[in-house]
């Protein structure tokens, strides 16, 4: 226990602090680095993509090709498509696990979930510095995986991120670069799963005298319920690829019809992680966006209970709805007509939290601080991939939009901009807290401007392009669609050049040094870390806190 | 446990249960392969025909339907293969015999496994296979041609399942495949040398 040998321990510096620590605080600024930098290239790769798609034609990725594998200008063209579909796979990959992933549950969760609940730090330190190192070390696997071969005589694996069969067994991509990327989920899926029985524990474990489950945080209930999905359905995805990584060398026929398999076990399988995986990724978010809107509002969040329950609910029904993924693959009638049910259901609980997350605001006195603004522009993306998604949800309709432009702009909306947006608003909020420093809000407000402005002008028009039936996973597509697909670059270009703004944000916030305080965000900040210096103290909480009220939701 | 220090016990005792928990979803997703196909066995599910050891006794039915053939063979086994007949009526409860010819095209000894199932998938509780070649893995000498038979009946209580109502024609289908997958390794190909020899 980190507690009873505190003081006890020095205080390690340089290499060896962040090397081997054990600390959660220094962990969790491990993984948010970790983050920026898995971000940054996954972002690097959307401009590329829609820098390819601004304009019909193949113009960007065969000179890409050329640049990075060296390819031979007579064979560029095929090169280039290649590299497209390599990108777009490693785009998903790298936003979803080393991105989204390390960002709220590694970072933010790491940092606060043991303050929130007045813990001094997380149950099992040295499982949780494994953790990190496993996601580093699956990071470097995958950015191998494109250097390698995998189709014939092309480099990397470019089936997507779903990888199906028979396309990621050794009909479609025979060389390593998929092996790299199973063994690089491989682990990252075991360092998830360490940090959430990690997290499970701890939050089991090692509440603060009078913190009860009903008076714990929301971002920690958040972090609970993420947890006991990961542990729940990261072994299935494990199964998934370990049998595709079987097939693909020791010759068993898990997904060959050949030899008596069948290649939709796999995807029932995939989606089965899948599914609940997207609620893994916002979950996280619905937590801190509570705290924020709170914060902001001068008021307790309204329906504490239900906005819990609301996400042990949405946590479950996740579980129950992965074939929504698969309509077009000969589903029964039955079983269409429960997963449509089903998926449907979801936007009940989704519901509970949009309106209390309104009703907290209601009546309330609003400032509109900068962590403020990104939580309300959450708020409304999500509503808008939210609404779209109950249109997906829709067997028939379905029909009509399968793998087309409006399923790219519905989980864009959900994920590239709630889950970012939620990324964002939690970094602004516990920017002062983690570093001990104000950053300049108007700064961040203009980052939020032109991230707002930026994705919303790149995937709005997305849902146009899908419902007139543009196809997502090509290169190239017809001059009819040229328009959009224009105004949809534009929006990219505008969304990357945020990120200038971001990382100026940050740089002059290091350079300014303008002391946070314990408490920049005034009385509505009513959580624990908020009674702690900034930054807290390397070990927090030699005495615990006792937790009479409520008053530390 | 609130008020006193967290106990390490207790502690372990948690994280052992969770990661119970990770090895099961793994074994289950394992384990999904063979319960879906007792699953399907079972229930005729995705139209999974049904197996009867013994000739039992059935009342036949009013209802005549077509039955259709589909015959493939998969590029990796050089065999012909093709149904006597491509389609018979045949009255519910009433059991009978198709063949399918069948000849091995190489001057090799080959040996293939069909798959099989039958369309639409809701017959598949109602068809019911006596005997077929497709139950064991069937082996032809070079050149060797045969006549393969599959006794069947279709169970007349299909008629009392409303989405059968307007189904006039169930197609039984089977796919040859060839049982050693094409050789991947260099042993697989000396053995096959050495079987040939």
């Amino acid at each position: 226990m980190a507690s009873s040998t505190a003081g006890a321990h020095d205080h390690p510096i340089g290499l060896r602090r962040f090397l081997f620590s054990t600390n959660h605080k220094d962990i969790g600024t491990l993984y948010l680095i970790l983050a920026v930098i898995g971000g940054l290239v996954g972002m690097l790769m959307s401009v590329a993509i829609r820098a390819e798609l601004m304009h019909p034609g193949i113009s960007v990725f065969p000179g890409l090709a050329q640049m990075l594998y060296g390819a031979d200008p007579s064979m560029a063209t095929d090169a280039g498509k290649n590299l497209y579909n390599v990108f777009i796979t490693a785009h998903g990959l790298l936003m979803i696990f080393f991105m989204v992933m390390p960002a709220m549950m590694g970072g933010f969760a790491n940092w606060f979930v043991p303050i929130m609940i007045g813990a001094p730090d997380m149950a099992f330190p040295r499982l949780n510095n494994i953790s990190f190192w496993f996601l580093a070390v699956a990071l470097i696997l995958l950015v191998m995986s494109m250097f390698v071969e995998g189709a014939p005589g092309m480099m990397g694996f470019g089936g997507g991120w779903v990888f199906y069969p028979p396309l990621s067994s050794n009909i479609g991509h025979p060389g390593p670069a998929m092996d790299f990327i199973i063994l690089s989920l491989h682990l990252a899926g075991a360092s998830s799963i360490l940090g959430s029985i990690n997290f499970i524990t701890t939050i089991f474990n090692m509440r603060a005298p009078g913190m009860t489950l009903h008076k714990m945080p929301l971002f920690a209930w958040a972090m609970l319920v993420t947890a006991f999905l990961l542990v729940l359905t990261l072994p299935v995805l494990a199964g998934a690829i370990t049998m595709l990584l079987t097939d693909r060398n020791f010759g068993t026929m898990f997904y060959d019809p050949a030899g008596g398999g069948d290649p939709l076990l796999f995807q029932h399988l995939f989606w089965f992680f899948g599914h609940p995986e997207v609620y893994v990724l916002i979950l996280p978010a619905f937590g801190l966006i509570s705290h924020i809107v709170s914060t902001f509002s001068k008021k307790p969040v309204f329906g504490y209970l239900g906005m819990a329950y609301a996400m042990v609910c949405i946590g479950f029904l996740g579980c129950i709805v992965w074939a929504h993924h698969m309509y077009t693959v000969g589903l029964s009638l039955n079983a269409q007509r429960y997963f449509v049910f089903a998926t449907m259901v979801i936007a009940v609980p989704t519901g509970i939290k949009i309106f209390s997350w309104i009703a907290t605001m209601w009546g309330g006195s609003i400032s509109f601080r900068a962590p403020m603004i990104w939580a309300i522009g959450f708020i409304f993306v999500f509503t808008m991939g939210g609404v779209t998604g109950v249109v997906l949800a829709n067997a028939s309709v379905d029909r009509q939009l399968h793998e087309t432009y409006y399923v790219v702009a519905h989980f864009h909306y959900t994920m590239s901009l709630a889950a970012v947006f939620g990324v964002f608003a939690g970094f602004y909020y516990w920017f002062p807290k983690m570093t001990g420093y104000l950053y300049n809000e108007t700064l961040s407000k203009l980052h939020f401007l032109f991230l707002f402005v930026g994705v919303n002008l790149t995937f709005f028009p997305q849902h146009f392009l899908g419902l007139a039936g543009m196809p997502r996973r090509y290169i190239d597509y017809p001059d009819a669609f040229a328009s959009w697909n224009y105004l949809s670059s534009l929006g990219a270009f505008i969304g990357a050049f945020s990120m200038v703004v971001f990382f100026y944000t940050v740089i002059e916030a290091f350079m300014k040094k303008r002391y946070a305080g314990y408490n920049p965000w005034g009385s509505g900040a009513t959580t624990l870390e908020w009674t702690l210096p900034s930054p807290p103290p390397f070990h927090q909480f030699e005495t615990l806190p006792r937790i009479t009220g409520a008053e530390h939701q | 446990m609130r008020g006193l220090p967290p106990s390490s016990n207790k502690q372990s005792q948690i994280a052992l249960a969770l990661l119970f928990g990770s090895v099961c979803m793994l074994i289950l997703s394992f384990a999904s392969v063979p319960l879906y196909r007792a699953f399907c066995a079972a229930t005729g599910f995705g139209g999974t025909p049904q197996k009867s050891q013994a000739l039992a006794k059935i009342t036949p039915g009013a209802r005549v339907l077509t039955v259709r053939f589909d015959a493939n063979v998969s590029k990796d086994l050089q065999w012909r293969f093709e149904p006597e007949l491509s389609k018979i009526s045949l009255r519910t409860g009433e059991t009978t015999t198709v063949y399918f010819k069948v000849t091995n095209l190489t001057d090799k000894q080959t040996s293939g496994q069909a798959a099989y199932n039958v369309s639409p998938d809701l017959a598949g509780a109602y068809f019911v296979k006596i005997a077929c070649f497709c139950f064991e893995e069937k082996r032809l000498a070079p050149n060797e041609g045969a006549e393969w038979p599959v006794v069947f009946y279709l169970d007349p209580a299909l008629e009392s399942e409303e989405g059968m109502e307007g189904v006039k024609e169930i197609t039984l289908s089977y796919s040859f495949f060839a049982t050693k997958a094409p050789a991947k390794s260099k042993t697989s190909d000396v053995k096959a040398e050495k079987e040939k020899s």
